[in-house]
Formats: C-alpha cells, sequence, structure tokens
C-alpha cells in the first residue's frame, strides 16, 4: 500500500518555544497510525500542521502525493477532522448542517450521501433533530457523519470516543475499521484511550516534549518495554526522559 | 460560497428571536430618532424645514452600523459556536469565505433596514427616497464602508482570537463622532476635521444633507467617498491574508474554538 500521508522532518517553533522538534512518519494507505503523548507533547500541533491551520517552521507535508503548501485547498477536499473540541452550528438541525459541510466540500450527490451516512451512522431519525439538543453520543455520530461527508482520504482523529458511554465508544470504533477496511483510507488516530489504540492500531507514534520518542506495533512495543499492557508503556515513556528512542 | 450561506440562512429561518432582533434595534433606533427630530422640528427654525435630515442619516448610518456589525457577528458566530476550525478545514478559499459573509451581511442589513424604511412614512411623512437615484450610491458607499470595517475587525479577531471581540462592538461608536453624521463637518474642531476628511463617512453624509437641504447634487463627495471606501476595502482585504497567515503562525487558529 502506498503513502497516503508523509511527513518529513517537520518542526513548529511558537517563538522561542519548539512545540514539535522535527519529525517524520508516515501513513500507509488502509492504515490507523496511532498518536499517543502526554499533553503538551506537540500532538495538536502536528494535527494543525496536518489540517493546514498551522504553518510549520521548517520541513514538509505531502497528502496523497501533493506537498501541502501550495495546494492546500485541493488537499482539504481530501481530508477531514473530528475532534470533541469543535463542534457544528447547535442551533441548526442534522440534516442543515450536513447539507451545509455538503456544499462546502462540494458534494453533489448531498441527499444520497448525507442518507448513505445516516443508514451507516444511525442518524435517520436524528437528521430533524436541533444538532444542539443531542446527546453526547449522537452529536458524535453527526461530527463523524461531517467527517465523513466528503469521503477522504484520510481521516485524522483527535480522542474521537472522548465523553462517550461504553457502547456508543464500541459502536464508533466498529465503524471506523469497517469504514477503513471497506474504503481503505487512511487514519490518524489521536487518543489516550489505550484500549482503543491497542484495537484500532497497527501501529504508534509515541511522542514526547515535541519529538517521537519511539514508535511500532502496540504488541512490540508492550514486549520492548516490559510491561502488560500499553497504557503501562505510556505511564513508562512519558515519566521517561528522553532517551529512549 | 453558496454552503457558507446557506449555514447562516438556516440559523436566521430557524430562529424567529433572530429575525426579530435584526428588525428590532433599527426599528427602535428610527422611531427615536423619529421622534427626536419632530421635536426639534417644531422647537428650532433650522429644523423646521428639514425635519427629514436627521432621520433620513440615522437610516444611512443604521444601515452602516447593521452592515458592519453584521459582518462580524457572522464571523463571532463561528467562534461562540465552536465551529471555526471545521470552517477553516473545508476546502475553501479566503476569498469565497469573504464573499459569502459580504454577501450574507448584506441580506442581514436589508432585513433591518426595510422595514425601518417603510415605517418611517406612516409615522412621520418622511421618505428616504427623497435622496432620489444617488440614495443608491450612498448606500452602496455605506455598504462599502460597513464591510471594511468588518473585515478589519475579522482580521483582528483571526490575529488576536476571541479577545478581539470588544473591538468588534465599539468600532461604529469610535467612528460616529468624525463621520459627522447628524452635524456639519464645520462644527468639529480643526484636527479633527482632517481626521475627518479622511473618511468615507464625512462626504457620504454631507452629499445627504446637501440633497436633502439644497436640492442640489455634489458629484464630488459621492467620488470622494468611492475613492476612500476603496481604499480602505483593498486595506482591509490585505490585512485580512496577513492577519490570516499570521494566524497559520501563530496557531490562532487550531485554538479559536476551544
Amino acid at each position: 500500500m502506498k503513502n497516503l500521508v508523509e511527513v518529513k522532518n517537520i518542526k513548529k517553533n511558537y517563538g522561542k518555544n519548539e512545540a514539535v522538534k522535527g519529525i517524520s512518519f508516515n501513513i500507509k494507505q488502509d492504515e490507523i497510525l496511532g498518536l499517543l503523548g502526554p499533553n503538551g507533547s506537540g500532538k495538536t500541533t502536528t494535527i494543525g500542521m496536518l489540517l493546514g491551520l498551522l504553518k510549520p517552521t521548517s520541513g514538509e507535508i505531502l497528502i496523497n502525493g501533493q506537498k501541502l503548501e501550495g495546494n492546500r485547498i485541493e488537499i482539504l477536499e481530501q481530508i477531514n477532522f473530528i475532534s470533541p473540541y469543535i463542534e457544528l452550528p447547535k442551533k441548526l438541525t442534522v440534516k442543515q448542517n450536513l447539507t451545509v459541510y455538503g456544499k462546502l466540500y462540494k458534494i453533489n450527490n448531498i441527499n444520497e450521501r448525507i442518507e448513505f451516512l445516516s443508514e451507516k451512522l444511525r442518524l435517520e431519525d436524528l437528521l430533524n433533530s436541533i444538532t444542539g439538543e443531542l446527546s453526547s453520543g449522537q452529536k458524535n455520530r453527526v461530527s463523524l457523519a461531517k467527517a465523513l461527508i466528503n469521503e477522504p482520504k484520510v481521516l485524522l482523529l483527535d480522542e474521537p470516543t472522548a465523553s462517550l458511554d461504553p457502547e456508543v465508544g464500541d459502536f464508533v470504533r466498529s465503524f471506523l475499521e469497517d469504514y477503513k477496511k471497506e474504503k481503505k483510507i487512511s487514519i490518524l488516530l489521536a487518543s489516550h484511550n489505550m484500549n482503543e489504540v491497542t484495537r484500532l492500531c497497527k501501529s504508534i507514534l509515541m511522542m514526547k516534549d515535541g519529538i517521537i520518542i519511539d514508535e511500532g506495533n502496540p504488541k512490540e512495543l508492550i514486549n520492548k518495554h516490559g510491561r502488560k499492557n500499553l497504557e503501562e508503556v505510556f505511564l513508562k515513556l512519558s515519566r521517561s526522559k528522553n532517551e529512549l528512542n | 460560497m453558496y454552503g457558507l450561506f446557506l449555514r447562516h440562512f438556516y440559523l436566521i429561518t430557524r430562529s424567529f428571536p433572530r429575525v426579530l432582533d435584526l428588525v428590532y434595534w433599527p426599528t427602535i433606533q428610527i422611531t427615536l430618532w423619529g421622534f427626536i427630530s419632530n421635536f426639534f422640528a417644531t422647537h428650532t427654525t433650522y429644523y423646521n424645514n428639514a425635519v427629514g435630515v436627521i432621520l433620513t442619516c440615522a437610516i444611512l448610518y443604521d444601515f452602516l452600523f447593521r452592515t458592519s456589525i453584521g459582518f462580524n457577528m457572522l464571523f463571532l458566530e463561528e467562534i461562540w459556536s465552536r465551529n471555526f476550525t471545521n470552517l477553516f478545514i473545508a476546502p475553501m478559499k479566503i476569498g469565497e469565505i469573504l464573499t459569502s459573509l459580504v454577501a450574507t451581511a448584506l441580506i442581514r442589513a436589508l432585513i433591518g433596514l426595510i422595514p425601518a424604511v417603510l415605517l418611517t412614512s406612516p409615522l412621520f411623512g418622511i421618505s428616504i427616497l427623497d435622496l432620489g437615484i444617488f440614495l443608491f450610491f450612498l448606500f452602496l458607499s455605506l455598504y462599502l464602508f460597513g464591510i471594511t470595517l468588518g473585515i478589519l475587525v475579522s482580521a483582528g479577531l483571526l490575529r488576536y482570537g476571541p479577545s478581539f471581540e470588544n473591538i468588534a462592538w465599539s468600532t461604529m461608536f469610535l467612528l460616529a463622532p468624525f463621520g459627522c453624521i447628524y452635524y456639519p463637518i464645520e462644527i468639529l474642531p480643526e484636527v479633527f476635521q482632517k481626521i475627518a476628511y479622511l473618511l468615507p463617512l464625512v462626504y457620504i453624509f454631507e452629499e445627504a444633507r446637501n440633497i436633502l437641504i439644497n436640492q442640489t447634487v455634489d458629484i464630488q463627495n459621492i467620488y470622494y467617498a468611492f475613492v476612500w471606501n476603496g481604499v480602505y476595502f483593498v486595506l482591509s482585504i490585505a490585512l485580512f491574508y496577513y492577519s490570516f497567515n499570521v494566524a497559520k503562525n501563530k496557531g490562532t487558529l487550531i485554538n479559536m474554538g476551544e
């Protein structure tokens, strides 16, 4: 499978503060890459750069073979993002929100797309509901529908199941697994839920203080660090000095 | 562009208080000023023959105010609803975002203006249409300046984040004394007059008074208003692009909705 995302030695400085200190990684087609790290490790900054919301101080990002710099619009058509920290307009109905984003992403067959996504994400009965009046789980599924409205080749997920009950969380994870398998998309998953990461990701990047301190497959990392599970590996790496790489 | 327009159109049509809000303030403003105009008309000889001047200027100023605040509101609405990031990761060029907001701001301003204009005739026997064909140019000029101020404030929001919000509410009040909306420019001290001449507002309102009181048209006033509007509009667009790039460097875009 080819690399849909290629990140080459990107750095991001905010004045004298180095938020990301030169990281490189690839995400293959049909792959979910986990991005782990304690708060302030540079995950959000990295995602921001991938979305074109932040300009890297140096380095290069390629999405589907195209440089992000200079091709922002073409690339944004191929990617999408979901985060519990951003929301859709609360006063609009679910269908209105999806229609708006369908238009923004220049989707031709919006109604068909909404119908398809609402069926897949169990939103049929919610289409005429006011978005702000939905439960967290329902809002999460609506945000996921928005994130898939343009059939993205690359999906960036920032804590996609945060604050969801176990049933909805499991539904979302299963949906993502199936959708990735069916559409062969690349997913970058930033999460603090280690069970989720273990279940969904074959590869993981561990970030701390703006650098990648370790990477590999969850089982390999657990064995390498002699721990019982990924959470223990996370704690070990988070509390260590940056000497493991 | 249509998508962004639709996003705000849905919001307006779904919420009666929003429509009421659009109509309420202009109506209150016009009614209030109408009574003030009537008061002066019956108590001074100057205003006796020009009762429509103040009211017409109030309507023109309110249109400017609505356009500018309307534009800011559209931008702030995205921040308040935490939808800002979604908008800026959609494949829209900055020019498309601005065009959508400019068009939506016009519709919002007209929704507020039309009832106010219609009320002045039965309530006070005054029609803003007395300004004739030049009314269109005056409105166009005010609209341009209104969205220019809106773009400047939005550029500030991009650059400095939501903390810039209060500036959004105060820009119009700040400029009002220099705009010579209700009085001739000669009333201002000389230093203030020099500042006022750098704004399109003074030409617009001087011309409105000139048409209504002297029944003549000074094309030069309309011309200068458009020239200054052009200068400020181009500057505001340049500043918006600059602020967008600064925001991309500083990370304001990614933190805006949080």
